[in-house]
């Protein structure tokens, strides 16, 4: 943090302004490609969008004011209420009859499921953060993260949403993974994989999530069913070219050939109308926020910060990187938002608190000195 | 713990950087991996998607392309486009099959095959392709319909073209008919044109044989479409290019009155050109009304004429059959004097011709008589004679040259060739001896000759004008006929034969013309159904076994024109049923007025007009078949009782 002297106030112009430019550039970008899927229209999304979006980088900056210890301390509070709401919201699935993912706040629909993702992460770190480093090679190191991961794994499993918890887990595993789980877990568990996934399609999937593989492996096997998603999503990105069809001139969007062209295909949407051009520029900024979340972790003197730092970032690099993956046929039709561009509140909540978070580490890198000498 | 590696919190930071590090190169990694794969799909493949982007956008209709007409030698219609209106669904927009085609099914007055067929065709449906509900609508149901748009989303009422024949049923055998393109024909070539509602090909006659000719080039219709079907906006729209008119030799005038002079009879009329083998009229009735077949027949009226004894499937012109009788005198007697037999040569008729112990009858006793007046008076015995003197082998060369017996290069869907035996095809096709009595029997033009009235007719023309026609349908280029092979006074003398049978108070003094400087000259034919032999049937009551009427004939008898032949199905004689036909079409051709009265009279007496009389006939067939047969009510009537 440079205190720059001079006539801007210091809490201002202590500000991670370069941060807050590229947040502002991805979302601004993603207010006017919803512009364009609306037919050149605020309504319905890249109004709200670029409002929710302000109240958010508000809510990340007042988050970043918090010291470190206030994470550690409601790390656990956070974990255990979102627990109860998943179960909560279980159990008024079971007696409406139907699957129910969301919690009505009334300014939005908020999926605690979602919330899951960093509340996963941080309690992981916590953990990590409370274990003796030699203990790291014993079975004391296991059980506890394997719970904390595994209750709300199976929870959002019963939902059932597929890609939700596999985020969970994904954060979760990582921050064991960098908090120095011995690499045999992860070559063991790579290998048990490989036996269970299919038996798991079988066993555990519901039709239609096997349908969504089946077609992934092969779209053109049902364009005009499941396939037609990653079909169209290719037709969208491939047609746009180098430099894309122009601002507001996406057929695939425009004429509702591209579905959920707002929220998980914006990609599309966008690539359609920026081409090659405007994907790259989207890659890019989300190459420099990951950038800044691992360096930020790195730059972080308590292993508290390290660990949370990186969870995070990687929470965010899933969300991004699996949703890219699905649109450009490479991964199967799961429904994960693309962060700043996708319409939709608690995505976006969840992303700018995993950003707050960080900022919020940026800002306290912590002693020298790790709990443990 | 049994592991003895312990760490310290630097070991550890050490690790966590390392690990950090690798996740952030795994990071960097899947970035240049979906940078790659967008580079791919938008740079590499970018013409691919953008085809396949537009193929989304733009919805193409073809517009199925108007067939080329068939006009007459004058330039008048026989088969055009007439412009109507139809109804099609495209699936793609349907919001509620059911109640739609319901709806339809009300507002159209569709019968239950037409729903049935929809149903089916909607649930094998995808996509933008329309189905078909019906065509040929007037305009007030397709008001009905357009009026109600907003509340049938997936209806589409258009306006189209379909075939329309001015000559209805008269032209059916000649001209045939279009049908929509069956699921066989669509397998063999998938193009989408052939399943594009309002697209008919040729199914019967020369609709069917010209084809290729009458096909025009289809248009489309671009529209942009939004993934729900809505149109956005319209594109251009490529109209289509009409297939070309056909000009055929048929004079229609003369043709229409040919097929309406036949009447209730079942039969058929040829009429040739002797200067040109141009067919000017070939008519074949009774018919089907090939109106009724463009517009997709229905179930009963195919299976009244399918069960019609009247045979009006079939084209009798080309593909029907008949021993041709006496009408192939006048042939034999150019035979017998190629042989060397004198025309003034008498044979003493005294009722028939003894040949072994078998009489071979004649329906006449003549006396003493020569050529020219065995023709005139259809003399039996005299033909016996010099026919078995001369042996049949003599007579079939000549009847081949006169096209008994032969194919045509034309394009008729098909042509019945007939028989012209000699002893060597007998051989063949038996493997016996020809008799003296077989070839008593083909010299009179019964025993296993056949010949179709199209073979009939050219052969008068050819006999007529001494010319070998070759027979024309189409306008266009032709060879100059060379002349036939045979001595022009042996021809005069077949002629003469001819000239007396209508003029001369031979068997067609009858039907001689009622025209002042115009005669005709003819030859008939009453030819025994050949199953049935034995003599004394042709008058009996059952009609099908009574015995054909036929008559060939050309005018005017100096300079030939017009050479023609009618067959009256079970006419029970020539002179009595198609001379007079034969008279009146000729007549039609040098004082239409004249022929005019006497067909209206001769109308009025059969019942009306073709079209009048089919129409009357279907609705009766109908009736027998809706109406409950007596069983039937008293089975019912048995229920209501025991209830």
């Amino acid at each position: 943090m440079s205190m720059r002297p001079g006539i801007i106030p210091a809490p201002i112009a202590g500000l991670p302004w370069r941060l807050i430019l590229l947040l502002v550039s991805l979302a601004f970008f993603g207010s006017l490609v919803l512009y364009s899927a609306a037919g050149g229209s605020l309504e319905p999304w890249a109004g709200k969008h670029m409002a929710r979006f302000l109240i958010f980088l508000a809510m990340a900056i007042v988050m970043s004011r918090f010291p470190l210890s206030f994470w550690k301390t409601m790390t656990f509070p956070v974990y255990g209420i979102l627990l109860l709401l998943l179960v909560a919201v279980e159990i008024r699935g079971f007696v409406g009859g139907g699957s129910q993912r969301w919690i009505n706040l009334g300014f939005m629909g908020l999926q605690p499921s979602e919330l899951m993702k960093p509340a996963v992460v941080l309690a992981v770190a916590w953990f990590f953060d409370r274990l003796p480093p030699s203990r790291i090679f014993s079975f004391d190191a296991v059980w506890p993260p394997v719970l904390i991961m595994g209750v709300p794994w199976i929870l959002v499993v019963l939902q059932p949403d597929l890609g939700t918890s596999i985020a969970i887990l994904f954060g979760g595993v990582v921050v064991a993974f960098l908090a120095g789980w011995p690499l045999r877990y992860f070559i063991g568990a790579a290998g048990a994989l490989m036996v269970l996934v299919p038996v798991g399609y079988f066993f555990l999937l519901e039709p239609y999530q096997q349908n969504r593989v089946a077609t992934f492996l092969d779209p053109e096997s049902d364009p005009l069913g499941t396939g037609y998603h990653i079909s169209q999503s290719k037709i969208a990105i491939g047609s746009g070219g180098l430099f894309g069809k122009g601002f507001l001139d996406g057929t695939q969007s425009h004429l509702d050939y591209l579905p959920e062209g707002h929220t998980d295909f914006v990609f599309s949407t966008m690539a359609e109308e920026w081409g090659m051009v405007g994907g790259i520029g989207v890659l890019f900024g989300f190459f420099l926020l990951l950038r800044w979340g691992l360096r930020v972790a790195m730059k972080s003197n308590s292993r508290y910060g390290q660990l949370v730092a990186a969870g995070l970032t990687c929470t965010i690099f899933f969300y991004i990187a699996v949703n890219l993956l699905m649109v450009m046929g490479l991964a199967p039709v799961v429904g994960i938002p693309l962060p700043f561009l996708s319409h939709g509140g608690s995505s976006m909540l969840t992303v700018m608190i995993c950003i707050g978070i960080i900022m919020s580490i940026e800002r306290h890198p912590g002693s020298r000195a790790g709990s443990f000498g | 713990m049994k592991n003895n590696r312990t760490l310290n919190s630097a070991q550890q930071k050490f690790t966590f950087t390392r690990r950090t590090m690798f996740v952030g190169g795994v990071q960097a990694a899947l970035g240049l991996v979906l940078a790659g794969r967008m580079a791919y799909i938008s740079v590499a493949e970018n013409e691919k998607y953008q085809l396949l982007s537009e193929s989304n956008r733009v919805n193409l209709t073809l517009i199925p392309p108007r067939r080329g007409w068939f006009i007459d030698r004058n330039g008048k219609p026989i088969a055009t486009n007439r412009a109507d209106f139809r109804v099609d669904i495209i699936p793609e927009r349907l919001v509620d099959k059911d109640r739609t085609v319901a709806t339809l099914a009300d507002l159209l007055a569709l019968s239950g095959d037409d729903v049935e067929r929809v149903k089916r065709e909607l649930d094998q449906a995808r996509g933008f392709q329309p189905i078909q509900v019906k065509d040929g609508l007037d305009y007030e149901s397709f008001a009905r319909i357009s009026v109600r748009l907003p509340d049938l989303p997936g209806v589409s009422p258009r306006q189209g073209f379909s075939r329309y024949y001015p000559s209805g049923a008269a032209v059916g055998h000649l001209a045939g008919y279009v049908g929509v393109v069956s699921a066989e024909e669509y397998a063999q070539n998938k193009d989408p044109l052939l399943i594009t509602p309002g697209y008919k090909i040729g199914k019967e006659g020369l609709e069917k044989s010209l084809e290729d000719r009458l096909q025009g080039k289809a248009g489309a219709k671009r529209v942009e479409v939004t993934a729900r079907g809505k149109i956005v906006r319209d594109l251009e729209t490529r109209p289509d290019i009409p297939g070309k008119p056909l000009k055929l030799t048929i004079d229609i005038d003369l043709h229409n009155y040919a097929a309406r002079r036949l009447g209730r009879e079942s039969g058929s009329v040829v009429v040739f050109d002797c200067l040109t083998g141009d067919i000017l009229a070939m008519a074949s009735m009774p018919c089907y009304d090939p109106n009724s077949f463009s517009d997709g027949i229905g179930v009963t009226e195919y299976k009244w004429l399918r069960e019609d004894e009247r045979k009006p499937l079939l084209n009798k012109s080309l593909q029907g059959l008949y021993p041709p009788g006496s009408t192939l005198k006048p042939l034999a007697a150019i035979a017998l004097q190629q042989a060397g037999i004198d025309p003034e040569e008498k044979v003493n008729c005294t009722g028939g011709y003894r040949l072994g112990n078998r009489t071979f009858r004649c329906l006449g006793r003549h006396g003493p008589i020569n050529m020219r007046d065995a023709i005139k008076s259809s003399c039996n015995t005299y033909f016996y004679a010099m026919g078995h003197r001369i042996g049949y082998d003599a007579i079939a060369p000549v009847a081949r040259a006169l096209g008994l017996g032969q194919e045509f290069d034309l394009p008729f869907v098909s042509q019945y060739y007939g028989t012209v035996p000699d002893s060597e095809w007998f051989r063949k096709k038996y493997d016996k001896q020809w008799s003296a009595s077989d070839t008593l029997n083909a010299t009179i033009g019964q025993g296993y000759v056949l010949a179709s009235p199209f073979q009939l007719a050219l052969h008068a023309a050819r006999l007529a004008s001494g010319l070998d026609l070759q027979p024309q349908i189409l306008v266009g280029e032709r060879k100059k006929p060379s002349r036939l092979k045979f001595s022009e006074e042996h021809l005069a003398v077949a002629r003469e034969g001819m000239d007396r049978v209508v003029n001369a108070f031979g068997t067609a003094r009858a039907s001689r013309l009622d025209l002042d400087d115009v005669k005709m000259a003819g030859k008939t034919g009453t030819s025994q159904v050949r199953a049935i032999l034995r003599e004394g049937r042709y008058r009996s009551n059952d009609r099908r076994f009574r015995d054909h009427g036929l008559f060939v004939c050309f005018a005017p008898v100096e300079n030939p024109r017009y050479g023609a032949a009618v067959v009256i199905e079970h006419g029970m004689g020539g002179s009595r049923a198609a001379a007079p036909v034969a008279k009146d079409v000729l007549t039609f051709l040098y004082d239409p007025d004249q022929a005019m009265a006497r067909l209206e009279s001769l109308e009025s007496a059969w019942g009306g007009t073709i079209e009048q009389r089919m129409e009357r006939d279907l609705a009766t067939f109908r009736a027998e078949l809706d109406a409950p047969t007596k069983a039937d009510s008293e089975a019912a009537q048995k229920r209501a009782e025991g209830e």
